[in-house]
Parts: C-alpha cells; sequence; structure tokens
C-alpha cells in the first residue's frame, strides 16, 4: 500500500509552499493562508504517525497523535479568528490590509 | 501500483496543486478558493489514513468555519468592488523560492535514509476508530485533561479578544 | 436472502456476484458498485422531490384558497415534469464580468452537498450508502459546503445585490448552525453513538418523545437552514431582488432550486432518522422494504407540517430572525444539553421506565420556563404604536408622524 514516506514527502511540501506564501504574499490575509497551510502540513503528519503507530501497535489503541490533532485544530481556529480580527481592526484604520503599509507602532 | 496508490497520487496532486496556485494566484478572492480546495484534499488524505473522524472535522472547521471566515475577511478589507488583481507578491520571490526548494530538499534527503519512513502503511482491518476512547481520554485527570481545558480556556480568550479588538468603538453604537 | 424479502440487498449481491464472474478485482467491485448506488439513489432523490414539489404546490394552493396546479394530467401532477422540462431548455446567459470558475460550480456544489448527505442515511435496517462511525458529523460538515456555494454564487455573479444577498444568506446559515449542532448532541448522547445507524437502532422509544425539546429546536433551525418561511430572508422576493441567485438563469438557476426542495426533503428525512425513529415499525426488520415506506411515510409528514408553517406564518424581519437564534434557540439549548447531559448520566444504572418520563419531565419544565420568560418578557415591553388606533381615514387633519424605531423584538 501507500508508504509512510509518500506522506511525509507530501506533508513536506506543503509546508515548503505554505512557508512560500508567508514569506512572500504582502496581504497580510495571504499571510493567514499561508499558516494555515503549514499547520495543514503538520497535521498530514501527525495523522500518518498516528496510523503507523497503530499499525505497529494493534492491541493498544494509541491516542496521542489524536489529541495532538484535535489541538492544532483548536489553535488554528484561534489563530484565524484573532488573526482576522486584527487585520480588520487595522484596515479601519488603515485602509490597507496589506502587511507592508501597516507601519506605525500607534494606533 | 495499487487502487489506494493511484488515490492517493491523485489526491496528493490536487492538494499541492491547489497549494501551488495559492502562491501564484494573483486575485485574493481566488486564493481562498484555492484554499478550500487544499483543505478538501487534506481531509481526503485524513480518510486514506482511516482517521473518519478528523477528516469530518477537517471539512467542519476548516471548510466550514475557518475558510468561510477568510472569505469574509477578503470582501470586508477590499478597497473597491473591483479585484484589481494586482501583484500580491512580494519582488524578491525567487530568493524565497530557491531558499524553500533548498529545504525542501533537505527534508527528502534526510528521510530517504530511514528504514522505517518506507513502511507501507496497510489498512487496519477491523478497525474501529477510538473516539469513544478519545472523548475519555480528553476528560481523564490522568491523561489529558489538562491540555483540553487549557485550550477551552484558549478558544474562550480568543472569543472575547477578537470581539474586543474587531469592535468599532468610533463610529457604531458598540 | 429472497428477492421479495430484501430487493435492495438482494440485487446488490447480484450485481456484485456478476461483476466478479467477469474477473474484476473485488477493490474494483466496490468501486463500481458504489457509484452504480451513489447514481440511483441521487437520481431517486431528485425525481422523488419532483414529484414532492407538486404536492407542496397543491398544498399551499389549498392554503391560500386557490386550486394550485391542475391542468397537466390528473390533478396536475405532470406539472412539476413540465417546469423541468422547461428549465432544462431555457437558454443559459452569463453576465458580463462573472468570475467563470465560481459562477458555475456554485450551482454544482450546492446540489451535491445537499444530495451528500443521503449516502450516511439508513433508509432501511441493510438499505444505506455508508454506516460511517461519524455520519452526524458529516450531516454538519457537508451543510458547510452548501455555504461555500452560496458565497462562490454571491461573489462570481459580479453583482453587488447577489454578494449583499450570499451575506446575507450565510450570515443566517452560520448562526443557525450553532443550535442546531447544540441540540443534535442531544440524541447522541440519549444513543451513545454519532452512526446514523446506531441512532436508529438504540430508539426503541422514538426521541421525540424523549426530549421534545431538542426535535423542536432541531425543526426551527433545520427550516431556517432550508432558509423557508418564515425564515426565507435569504430569497425575500419583496425585499431582496431574489438573494444570492439573481444573476442565474436555466439550468445553473435550476439546480439551485432543486437544491433548495432537495434540502428541505433531507432535514425532514433526518428529522425522521433523528427523532422518530427512522425505518422502526412494525415488521420492519423481517422486511427492510416496508422500513423503507415508513421511513418515507414520516418524512413525507414532517415534510408537509413545514410547508404548512411555510403557508400560514409570515417572514420575519433580519433581527428578529438573528434574536431568535441568538437570544433563545442559542441559550436554550446550551441549558437544555447541560440537563440532559446531567441527567442521563446521573440515571445510567436505573431501568428506561424512570429514566424516560424523568426527562420529559424535565423537558417539559424547561418549555414551561421559557414560555413564562417569553410572556414575562413581552408584557414587560412595550410595543410602541406606529400611528394611530383607527387608521383607515382619509381626512386631510394632520399628518400622522411616524415613531418607528427599529424595534429588536423578543
Amino acid at each position: 500500500m501507500i508508504p509512510l514516506s509518500w506522506y511525509l514527502i507530501l506533508a513536506a511540501g506543503l509546508f515548503c509552499i505554505g512557508l512560500f506564501v508567508v514569506l512572500t504574499k504582502k496581504s497580510a490575509i495571504g499571510i493567514l493562508i499561508g499558516i494555515e497551510l503549514m499547520l495543514n502540513a503538520v497535521n498530514i503528519n501527525l495523522a500518518a504517525f498516528w496510523h503507523y503507530y497503530t499499525q505497529l501497535n494493534p492491541s493498544q489503541t494509541p491516542l496521542n497523535g489524536m489529541v495532538f490533532l484535535a489541538i492544532v485544530f483548536i489553535v488554528a481556529a484561534a489563530e484565524t479568528a484573532v488573526g482576522l480580527a486584527l487585520i480588520i481592526s487595522a484596515y479601519r484604520r488603515r485602509n490597507t490590509s496589506v502587511a507592508g503599509e501597516m507601519d506605525l507602532l500607534k494606533g | 501500483m495499487t487502487a489506494m496508490q493511484i488515490i492517493f497520487l491523485i489526491v496528493a496532486a490536487v492538494t499541492l496543486g491547489g497549494a501551488l496556485m495559492i502562491a501564484t494566484s494573483r486575485r485574493m478572492m481566488h486564493t481562498v478558493l484555492w484554499l478550500v480546495l487544499t483543505l478538501m484534499g487534506v481531509a481526503v488524505l485524513f480518510a486514506l489514513l482511516q482517521a473518519n473522524f478528523f477528516s469530518v472535522v477537517q471539512v467542519l472547521v476548516y471548510i466550514g468555519a475557518i475558510a468561510i471566515l477568510i472569505l469574509f475577511g477578503v470582501m470586508l478589507t477590499r478597497r473597491s468592488m473591483v479585484d484589481a488583481g494586482e501583484s500580491l507578491v512580494h519582488k524578491n520571490w525567487w530568493v524565497v523560492a530557491v531558499v524553500i526548494a533548498l529545504l525542501f530538499a533537505a527534508i527528502v534527503i534526510s528521510i530517504q535514509p530511514w528504514g522505517a519512513a518506507h513502511t507501507p502503511l496497510v489498512e487496519l482491518m477491523e478497525f474501529k476508530e477510538p473516539i469513544s476512547d478519545l472523548g475519555e481520554a480528553l476528560v481523564d485527570p490522568a491523561a489529558y485533561l489538562i491540555p483540553f481545558e487549557v485550550s477551552s480556556v484558549l478558544l474562550l480568550a480568543v472569543m472575547v479578544a477578537a470581539i474586543y479588538i474587531a469592535v468599532d468603538r468610533k463610529g457604531g453604537k458598540s | 436472502m429472497s428477492f421479495f424479502r430484501d430487493p435492495v440487498v438482494f440485487l446488490t449481491q447480484w450485481l456484485n456476484g456478476v461483476l466478479a464472474g467477469w474477473g474484476l478485482p473485488p477493490a474494483w467491485v466496490q468501486v463500481i458498485s458504489f457509484t452504480i448506488g451513489g447514481a440511483i439513489l441521487a437520481t431517486g432523490a431528485m425525481l422523488f422531490v419532483t414529484i414532492l414539489i407538486w404536492g407542496e404546490r397543491k398544498l399551499l394552493g389549498r392554503v391560500q384558497d386557490r386550486y394550485g396546479p391542475n391542468r397537466l394530467g390528473p390533478w396536475g401532477i405532470f406539472q412539476s415534469f413540465a417546469d423541468m422540462l422547461k428549465i432544462f431548455i431555457k437558454e443559459h446567459i452569463t453576465p458580463v464580468g462573472v468570475d467563470l470558475i465560481p459562477y458555475n460550480l456554485a450551482p454544482i456544489l450546492s446540489v451535491a452537498a445537499v444530495l451528500m448527505v443521503w449516502s450516511v442515511i439508513p433508509l432501511s435496517m441493510t438499505m444505506y450508502g455508508v454506516d460511517l462511525s461519524v455520519g452526524l458529523l458529516y450531516f454538519v460538515a457537508v451543510g458547510a459546503l452548501g455555504e461555500l456555494g452560496i458565497i462562490m454564487a454571491g461573489w462570481g455573479s459580479n453583482n453587488k445585490y447577489a454578494l449583499l444577498g450570499a451575506f446575507r444568506a450565510v450570515a443566517q446559515l452560520i448562526s443557525y448552525e450553532v443550535p442546531m449542532v447544540v441540540s443534535l448532541l442531544v440524541p447522541v448522547m440519549l444513543a451513545g453513538s454519532l452512526s446514523m445507524n446506531e441512532i436508529v437502532k438504540q430508539q426503541n422509544i422514538w426521541f421525540i418523545f424523549i426530549s421534545p425539546l431538542a426535535a423542536l429546536i432541531f425543526f426551527v433551525t433545520q427550516i431556517a437552514e432550508v432558509g423557508r418561511a418564515p425564515f426565507d430572508l435569504v430569497e425575500a422576493e419583496s425585499e431582496l431582488v431574489a438573494g444570492f441567485n439573481i444573476e442565474y438563469s436555466g439550468l445553473k438557476f435550476g439546480m439551485f432550486f432543486v437544491a433548495e426542495f432537495v434540502h428541505a426533503f433531507t432535514v425532514a428525512l433526518i428529522f425522521t432518522t433523528l427523532f422518530l425513529g427512522g425505518w422502526r415499525g412494525p415488521g420492519a426488520e423481517q422486511y427492510p422494504l416496508l422500513g423503507f415506506i415508513y421511513l418515507m411515510l414520516k418524512t413525507t409528514i414532517v415534510y408537509f407540517i413545514a410547508i404548512l408553517m411555510r403557508g400560514s406564518l409570515p417572514r420575519f424581519r433580519i433581527d428578529q430572525m438573528m434574536d431568535v437564534n441568538w437570544k433563545l434557540l442559542t441559550p436554550l439549548s446550551l441549558i437544555l444539553i447541560a440537563v440532559t447531559a446531567l441527567a442521563v448520566k446521573a440515571m445510567q444504572p436505573l431501568s428506561p421506565w424512570i429514566s424516560v418520563p424523568v426527562n420529559i419531565v424535565l423537558n417539559l419544565i424547561l418549555i414551561y420556563l421559557t414560555q413564562q420568560l417569553l410572556v414575562r418578557y413581552f408584557k414587560r415591553r412595550k410595543i410602541r404604536e406606529v400611528g394611530s388606533r383607527n387608521r383607515p381615514v382619509a381626512r386631510l387633519e394632520e399628518p400622522v408622524t411616524s415613531t418607528a424605531e427599529s424595534e429588536g423584538s423578543l
């Protein structure tokens, strides 16, 4: 069936593209999207290793991987909510959502 | 090459293609729609890994909540109704691309010699996803009670913070 | 397994046998039989809904004191087929400046999002697409795709009215998802499973009799999710210009139309599965086909109750609609789930003869308290009158000064 390394390489690719998006996008929302991609790549890795570990120890029910996945989901949702609130607040004051133009420390 | 491998390759191509389109697309709105496609691909990957619960949660949380939230964010922070398709990418992007390609190559090369990475992931027969075990472990003090509680406090704090930050003090009635 | 006892399983096994006989590997046999099953299910759902549209129009006609469709065929029964034919041959108009991919993908996505729900519903004891262990969660997740379809339609149309309509629709759908998901947890707690099959099998007593409040909340939120009167602000034709689908024509509009009707029937189906015992009924275990008939009968009854509501209630204002959700349904469902969780946990060792009545009594107490609170609230709140009490006068005295402010009701 599918080797573990395929999943790992896919996750690495997704992570790298996410990093590229974070580093190159001008828009703050674009940066947020890149972070989501990176978190998803991490999730794929976690799920793949969870499956691998379950396969090695069929008698136990390993839960660490699932708990990690759940917490990554929670953190991702929290991060998006606060990030978008910040972006909208900044947009209201500066009328821009481009990260490079948000260059004042004072609101 | 088995049927599962073909399915995996198709899904992986869709996922990575969607991610690449995010990096290259010029309109913010299209970026988010490509993000939805990528998230969908990841959900299918979870299903391939027999993590059905997280596959569904991925669609529910990422597409149903996060992607739609980002869509709203994009629509609310446009400068005009017309999306001009201006260049959204930094001008030195190729330097970043080279560095990241090197990073990717480094990861792939470092995975190769590790023998366990080539274990084929077989379909677990007679396998019930331990959802009820997961639920019990999350509220068991001996297991994951504290991370669970901390993350719920985090969500509450985020809710308060998001409302506090985004509230319009000058213009609106709030 | 004889044909007459359970034709669907019989035919499936026969088909699998034939395919395996051709020398196909088992994985491909499975893929082919799932594809055929899905196609039959989707087509059957759409055709069934076509007939239901006729019933709905007939019933609405009676509510509004007219005949309804009565020209084509006996009692006008072929009217919706004629409409279908008409919508198929209409012209596709693509407005200037649309965003082509979202614009064309949106109708497909909204139909698909509804039809995908059917794959986890147990139509009879042996007849279901797949017994997903997280079936209910899947139902909620697929609903999110429908919202995405609406946003894509509103955005892709390149029309500000469509975009505003989409905003409004999605705000409504997302808001009503909160009490819906919370009230869904009640049957999950009672059955101890997220799988639809398991929930049906646990309903020796229908859950509507154990937790009527949860059923009520779920019913109301579902009507709001479908966007029908009194919650039809999504396409309030007298306020908005038909909402998010204004720029669509021909078959693409028809797909939104079909999606709405199939969605309405699907939520009735989900309601039946969760609260009315699904396919269960006398003799349904021996003859699964009988279970299917029971399911369809119950679903049709629920569906027609929703239609009667549609025919008899006026539309909410948008602030009223949000008030109903955030100030009434959400707190109520949260309290209900806390009460139900405590009751179910405390009475786990007891026999159902004690725990079920206690649950019912708790629900009734909650309903009574809510009703009392609402009555008090409305007594305390003065509703300001607009104009004078004796209205229809055409005299020229003094112009009536309108003191109407938009008041939050409830």
